[in-house]
């Protein structure tokens, strides 16, 4: 019982950071399916949304800060790539990647200039924000809120992308770009409407995240952002199931190294993974295998 | 012969010049600050140029290999005397011993590049991003490594190093910095140079051209290493002091970007925008940071940080509109300036002739 106690914590707070580790996972997971991409600008939205949390809910009520968190993130998402990917849509590969890792700089010094640099303390979402006691661990409903949150919206995006005529689309798309294309797909509504998902979710993960760490400051989205895209890599990148459990595993094995007193190394280990991953399994988990043609 | 006396005799009357100006200017003068930094951020720029620009290996490793550069010379070159009270927590540290400055500069580079060979040897078969992400990723294995506890008798966990030998001269950053880049330029001009350049044009037809791409590409990875560390080493010597903290992604993108500004593949375009990058963002652009009144008019929008918020809007505008960077894949050289002059003179002289 004793064990139970000193180490439940942990590895709560290990699913519910790998859950929200997993909604900003399958953002990366599906624009690099689809353009072969590192976003590198995603974990910066995520940090934007936390920052339009902190402002809005000054002055709004929740329930109308809550939805236009969400809207104003979507639209966000939705004009990075409308402005600094579309236009480089013929370019080499590394220059989309330049351009995603400028948008990242851009979105982190305007961050630091609303802001003044400094952290912010992230609003209490009432009830989400209580503290309730899980087998004698307490802990806060967010926690518990997460992981069951998650794998909702997961399985709705897999429905949607199984079943409907816009996933179907979507499959096309990121099997191969260009006989999709010839076939009479609207790439760019596609990729567009990819980019509106993987920034809703990011939304969603920041208010679960910031609800259980509660400051943001303007590089508080890269180390998430970094962590969330090697659990799309250890899912086998493209596969939106693979993302969320190499979301989960990142998320528990991290706090349990921080419950052994190795807090030095929880973020060093997420590479570690990465690393192995990649040289043992590059397609991950659940990945396709690519084979390259001359 | 003439040649190498065009080149030499510029580069001659800069370093007279250089010497002049630190005779005549205060010491406090932002144009040395700029000077210094923009020359440790040339060599750091031309080494990952070097790896992305020529080589076509996308590493973002780089602050990872600073990092090792700058805290292998701070641990060897820190004076004896001064070891118990830098190691406090650590009872003076385990390493007993100083180097000469010289000697632990190339040191620094040294252990940098075995260090990236054995990093090198598993991660090299990646292709493109893949080897971006992991390259990332050991950047940040080795930032937490150094800051670890236990390694404290030889890094000092993570607190500051300090009170290791520093330069006061702008001569020295420019002299190691030039001599540096001398050699990577020499190397690009070489056999490897070229191989090089044809594992970025394209891998497989390299490959089927005879060039050993296992080999080759473990030669730049290791050597741009080596260049890092040194460029590492002056940046501790610049900086005072060395923690490892501050070595995070963001030091590496900005890297990168100065790269792409200055364009990949130009060593010259990349000392080019490391001086214009470092003068925009540390001296030119500083008023956008004070709030500033004409008369009783308040100017909009000035505010601690703005100046980054306008110089990443440039970046931006010069990533999507200006893909070639200043330089594109072209070299600056004097040949070409004096063509120029010679043009222009000579249609100024036709000019003349006309009008008579």
């Amino acid at each position: 019982m004793e064990f139970i106690k000193t180490h439940l914590p942990y590895v709560l707070a290990g699913i519910s950071v790998g859950g929200q580790y997993a909604l900003i996972s399958i953002g990366y997971t599906m624009v690099y399916g689809i353009l072969r991409l590192i976003n590198f600008a995603h974990g910066d939205i995520f940090m934007v949304a936390g920052f339009m949390m902190v402002y809005l809910s000054a002055s709004l009520p929740l329930y109308l800060s809550i939805p236009l968190v969400i809207l104003g993130t979507v639209l966000l998402g939705f004009l990075v790539e409308r402005v600094a990917y579309r236009p480089l849509r013929q370019a080499p590969r590394m220059s989309i990647m330049i351009s995603a890792i400028g948008v990242s700089y851009l979105l982190q010094n305007c961050a630091w200039y609303i802001t003044g640099g400094l952290a912010k303390q992230y609003p209490a979402i009432p009830w989400i924000s209580e503290s309730i006691t899980v087998f004698s661990a307490t802990t806060k409903i967010v926690t518990i809120i997460t992981p069951i949150l998650t794998f909702l919206l997961v399985i709705a995006l897999v429905l949607l992308i199984k079943h409907t005529k816009f996933g179907m689309a979507m499959r096309a798309v990121s099997k191969d770009f260009e006989t999709s294309q010839l076939m009479g797909v609207k790439i760019n509504s596609v990729i567009g409407l990819t980019f509106i998902i993987g920034s809703f979710l990011a939304a969603i993960g920041s208010l679960l995240y910031f609800s259980n760490y509660t400051s943001v400051t303007p590089t508080s989205g890269s180390m998430p952002g970094l962590k969330a895209f090697v659990a799309a890599v250890f899912g086998g990148i493209g596969s939106i199931p693979g993302a969320m459990l190499g979301a989960f595993l990142i998320g528990i094995c991290e706090n349990i190294i921080k419950d052994l007193g190795w807090t030095t190394f929880s973020d060093a280990f997420t590479f570690a993974l990465l690393i192995i991953i990649l040289l043992v399994k590059p397609t991950g988990l659940f990945g396709e295998k690519l084979i390259d043609k001359v | 012969m003439k040649k190498a006396l065009m080149t030499l005799i510029p580069i001659a009357l800069l370093y007279i010049l250089l010497f002049v100006l630190e005779q005549i200017l205060p010491a406090s003068s932002m144009l040395f600050v700029v000077l210094k930094k923009g020359a440790i951020y040339s060599l750091l720029a031309v080494s990952m140029n070097l790896l992305n620009g020529f080589t076509g290996l996308f590493s973002l490793g780089h602050a990872g290999f600073m990092l090792i550069g700058a805290y292998t010379y701070a641990i060897l070159t820190i004076p004896l005397e001064a070891r118990p009270s830098v190691y406090q927590y650590f009872d003076g540290g385990i390493i007993q011993f100083t180097l000469p400055v010289f000697v632990a500069i190339i040191a620094s580079g040294i252990v940098t590049a075995v260090l990236a060979y054995l990093i090198g040897l598993p991660i090299l078969r990646l292709k493109s991003d893949y080897l971006a992400i992991a390259t990332l990723g050991f950047a940040e294995i080795i930032r937490a490594i150094f800051q670890w506890d236990k390694l404290g008798p030889v890094t000092n966990g993570s607190n500051l190093l300090r009170s290791f030998p520093i330069f006061k001269s702008v001569l020295f950053p420019f002299t190691v910095a030039g001599l540096c880049i001398t050699l990577i330029v020499l190397l690009i001009n070489s056999s490897y140079g070229r191989a090089f350049k044809a594992i970025r044009d394209d891998e497989i037809a390299a490959e089927a051209m005879g060039v050993n791409l296992a080999k080759h590409k473990q030669l730049a990875f290791t050597i741009s290493s080596f260049f890092v560390g040194i460029g590492g080493a002056l940046l501790a010597m610049y900086q005072t002091t060395v923690q490892a903290a501050p070595f995070r992604a963001s030091m590496t993108y900005e890297i990168l970007l100065i790269v792409v500004i200055g364009g990949m593949g130009s060593i010259s375009g990349s000392c080019l925008s490391s001086f214009l990058f470092i003068a925009c963002s540390e001296w030119w652009l500083r008023f956008l940071d004070r709030v500033t009144f004409i008369g009783s008019f308040k100017v909009p929008l000035l505010a601690s940080g703005f100046r980054k918020v306008v110089f990443s809007v440039v970046i931006m505008i010069i990533v999507l509109f200006y893909r070639q960077g200043i330089m594109g894949t072209k070299e600056f050289s004097l040949d070409a300036l004096y063509k120029f002059f010679e043009k222009r003179s000579i249609k100024k002289h036709k000019g003349e002739d006309l009008a008579e």
